[in-house]
């Protein structure tokens, strides 16, 4: 365990939830088998930390989706539908019960404030930072990024940081840029956002927003995984804005 | 009656001479899903239109092979409901719809249906809540109502059933709820059932002693994907389904037969011939239910008639029909867990490749090179069409414990998925599994493909794209867009002397013609 000290505070303070709680008479070692499923099954969406990735960011101390720890449970058993969350179907009622009980800790472990002025963020993502040119947020914005309203939800400061200074670091894994050049020879080269694919055809908005579809085998088509039109801030916002902006990513939360 | 099981009996065998119908689940008794219609070509299929299109009643996967008998098609629907369909215009003739129990769950799949079997004027279905029903093909009323088994334990039936002489043959699904497997046979007339054949033997039969205690009364060998049938031999071919439970072995370790094996059945006392076992202590949920195909081969210099299936190991397999020798196996797809087969053809298992908590990386994923969907034999091109899952997971371990009606499954999957799979329609040589050519997919596939002696192949995808392939050569030449996910397989029958493809996808079912 990496901070044993915490963990066994967290565990007192969880086994005090009573007999309500299906953490109930719950054990440090059902903690540690928690943490083990986590870190296999779960981590791969949700960071090995549990602040988020493709998946929800889990270090909070309030669930969207689950009110309470029975509905944690739930989520875990079931899944989300319409979401990328799937039912773990095959796990024990035990082994989901244990996953809960370690996903909860993460939240209880990690209430560190996110410093950096929020308002002033906002003024930087609409200002000298650019990003509302490409980024929805409560419905305006421009469209070539992704909504960014619920942003915060989603994904933590690290995570934040990171892209911020390498937006090719961690692109959503159905993000693609394409490259497709007529085989006619007839027209231009085109770069874009792939919107679809299927086995004969593929449909994208070149960088101009404009859509746009194509029969593959028409076209000489690259993927070019790896590859996104957002430029890298390193250099271009100082240490205070950069603070500042992730404040202000982090506030997004899909709430007024 | 008598008479008229026999006439089917004969059509099935012979369905080269009845070409415009499609009279049983594979198309033949030898499981060949090949049409014998020519008047599509590759030199015409540019020009193919939807005729109709049926949308189901309910909401849910549309996973049926539609059986056509003189231009009338029976179709099954989500999640347990029979349709008469005119071939000519897709309108409904009659329903037979079941109340399923509030309480029914499937477990480990989805409420689905993937066809009838026909004999004379009697529609055969089996049901979510596991029982085998008859239906008078005129009116869909009920003839028969027989409890296969208790659907409170997770027995479940989605497969159509097999007509074979008198009785109809139902297998079973439950391979992760811990049930013991068994295939079933049933008088056609009365549902009064013939015999049963357990999967799993119990004290004192041959291969009792590969379980250890009482790991054999959970032992899974589900038989959920239809079989086929040698009528000279009057042997019954049906793959069974993983052991339980699935990716935890610890409770049960030894060979545990009859699992993740090919099984031959006297059809008339439903006696084990011969059994052959592709993946022995399965832990990554290999079912061996693919279907096994009938086909005469040239092994090594010799004449043979064999069954072939394109297991989902990853392995492609001929075996003597008649006494299940091994002839051959050799992989398909991209496999990391066995070295290779020995000259008995079996596997030998690589180091590390179960799975842990943590993960274990292999290929196939645990859906497998290829699962239930159906592949294609072309007795003209002699190659067999397999639609391949070219996918990886990381395979866990977990607890396993057993409770009537829920998941005994063990552990799980993460699948590697995205630009990290891929999917693909391949054609090997049937005789020795050499591959002749192969045509991509854009995801690993759920659907099945469809073989004409008018020479094309026709598959589905993920993503909805209805195609035609040249058989010879893999070339496409035909697409049209469906608009829904397929889970399902193609094939042909004539209206009006005109033949037509049927195919179902998204909530509908889908008939062209030129």
């Amino acid at each position: 365990m990496k901070e044993p000290l915490k963990i066994w505070a967290l565990f007192a303070c969880i086994a005090a939830f009573g007999a309500e709680s299906p953490f109930a008479n719950l054990t440090p070692a059902d903690l540690a088998r928690g943490r083990r499923l986590f870190e296999a099954q779960c981590a791969v969406c949700h960071g090995i930390d549990g602040a988020g990735g493709s998946g929800a960011n889990l270090a909070v101390t309030k669930f969207k989706r689950a009110a309470d720890d029975a509905a944690l449970v739930s989520v875990i058993r079931e899944g989300i539908e319409q979401t990328a969350m799937p039912a773990a179907w095959w796990m024990s009622e035990r082994e989901s019960v244990q996953t809960a009980f370690y996903v909860r800790s993460l939240g209880r472990a990690q209430m560190a404030k996110v410093p950096g002025d929020a308002a002033n963020g906002k003024a930087i993502f609409e200002g000298k930072g650019a990003c509302a040119s490409c980024h929805i947020v409560s419905g305006a914005g421009g469209s070539l990024g992704p909504d960014l309203t619920e942003i915060g939800a989603r994904r933590s400061p690290a995570h934040f940081r990171a892209v911020l200074a390498d937006p090719a670091a961690a692109l959503p894994e159905d993000f693609l840029m394409v490259r497709i050049v007529p085989r006619s020879g007839a027209g231009p080269e085109i770069r874009g956002i792939r919107l679809n694919e299927d086995s004969f055809t593929i449909q994208i908005r070149d960088l101009s927003g404009g859509f746009m579809s194509f029969r593959k085998d028409q076209v000489n088509l690259t993927k070019q995984h790896g590859q996104t039109p957002m430029p890298s801030y390193r250099g271009k916002l100082n240490d205070t804005e950069t603070g500042d902006l992730i404040a202000y990513l982090v506030s997004l939360r899909g709430e007024p | 009656m008598k008479i008229a099981f026999i006439f089917t009996l004969l059509t099935i065998t012979l369905s080269a001479d009845e070409p415009g119908n499609w009279l049983t689940y594979s198309g033949n008794y030898a499981a060949h899903r090949f049409s014998p219609l020519t008047a599509i070509t590759p030199a015409n299929v540019a020009k193919l239109k939807p005729a109709w299109v049926y949308q189901v009643q309910d909401s849910g996967t549309v996973e049926t092979t539609p059986l056509a008998v003189d231009g009338i098609l029976y179709v099954t629907e989500p999640p347990t409901v029979v349709t008469a369909l005119d071939g000519r215009t897709g309108r409904r003739l009659w329903s037979y719809r079941r109340t399923l129990p509030r309480d029914l769950h499937t477990i480990g799949f989805g409420r689905v249906n993937r066809g009838v079997a026909i004999s004379g004027d009697t529609v055969f279905v089996g049901t979510l809540d596991a029982h085998l029903v008859a239906l008078d093909a005129k009116s869909g009323a009920v003839r028969w109502d027989a409890e296969v088994a208790d659907y409170h334990t997770g027995h479940c039936i989605t497969a159509a059933p097999l007509v074979v002489k008198d009785k109809v043959i139902t297998g079973i699904s439950g391979g992760e709820a811990g049930i013991r497997g068994f295939l079933d046979a049933y008088d056609a007339k009365t549902g009064k059932r013939a015999w049963r054949f357990w999967t799993i033997p119990g004290p004192g039969d041959a291969g009792h002693n590969t379980w250890t205690s009482e790991s054999w009364k959970t032992g899974g060998g589900s038989t959920w994907v239809t079989g086929s049938y040698d009528p000279d031999l009057n042997l019954i071919y049906w793959g069974t389904g993983n052991p339980g439970p699935d990716w935890n072995g610890d409770s049960r370790p030894g060979d545990n037969l009859y699992t993740c094996s090919l099984v031959a059945l006297d059809a008339d006392t439903g006696a084990l011939k011969w059994h052959f076992q592709f993946t022995p202590h399965d832990d990554h949920d290999w079912d061996s239910t693919e279907i096994p195909v009938l086909i005469d081969a040239t092994v090594r210099g010799r004449n043979r008639k064999v069954v072939a299936m394109a297991n989902r190991n990853a392995f492609y397999y001929l075996l003597d029909r008649n006494n299940g020798e091994f002839l051959l196996g050799t992989p398909y797809s991209k496999q990391t867990w066995a070295k290779g087969l020995d000259d008995k053809g079996r596997p030998v298992v690589l180091p590390d490749t179960s799975p842990t908590v943590e993960g274990t990386l292999v290929w196939p994923s645990l859906q497998g090179a290829t699962n239930w969907f159906s592949p294609a034999y072309s007795p003209i091109t002699k190659m067999l069409y397999v639609a391949v899952r070219e996918m990886g997971a990381y395979y866990y371990k977990g607890e396993a414990e057993y409770k009537p009606g829920t998941f005994f499954a063990g552990g799980g999957e993460r699948v590697l998925n995205g630009d990290r799979a891929r999917g693909l329609i391949r054609a090997l040589d049937s005789s020795t599994g050499k591959l002749k050519w192969e045509f991509p997919l854009h995801s690993p596939p759920w659907s099945g493909v469809l073989a004409t002696a008018g020479g094309l192949v026709f598959g589905g995808s993920n993503e909805g794209n209805f195609y035609a392939l040249d058989a010879a050569t893999g070339k496409s030449l035909w697409m049209f867009q469906t608009g829904g996910d397929m889970e399902s397989n193609p094939m042909s029958f004539t209206v009006d002397g005109q033949q037509h493809i049927a195919v179902a996808a998204g909530h509908c079912i889908f008939v062209f013609s030129l």
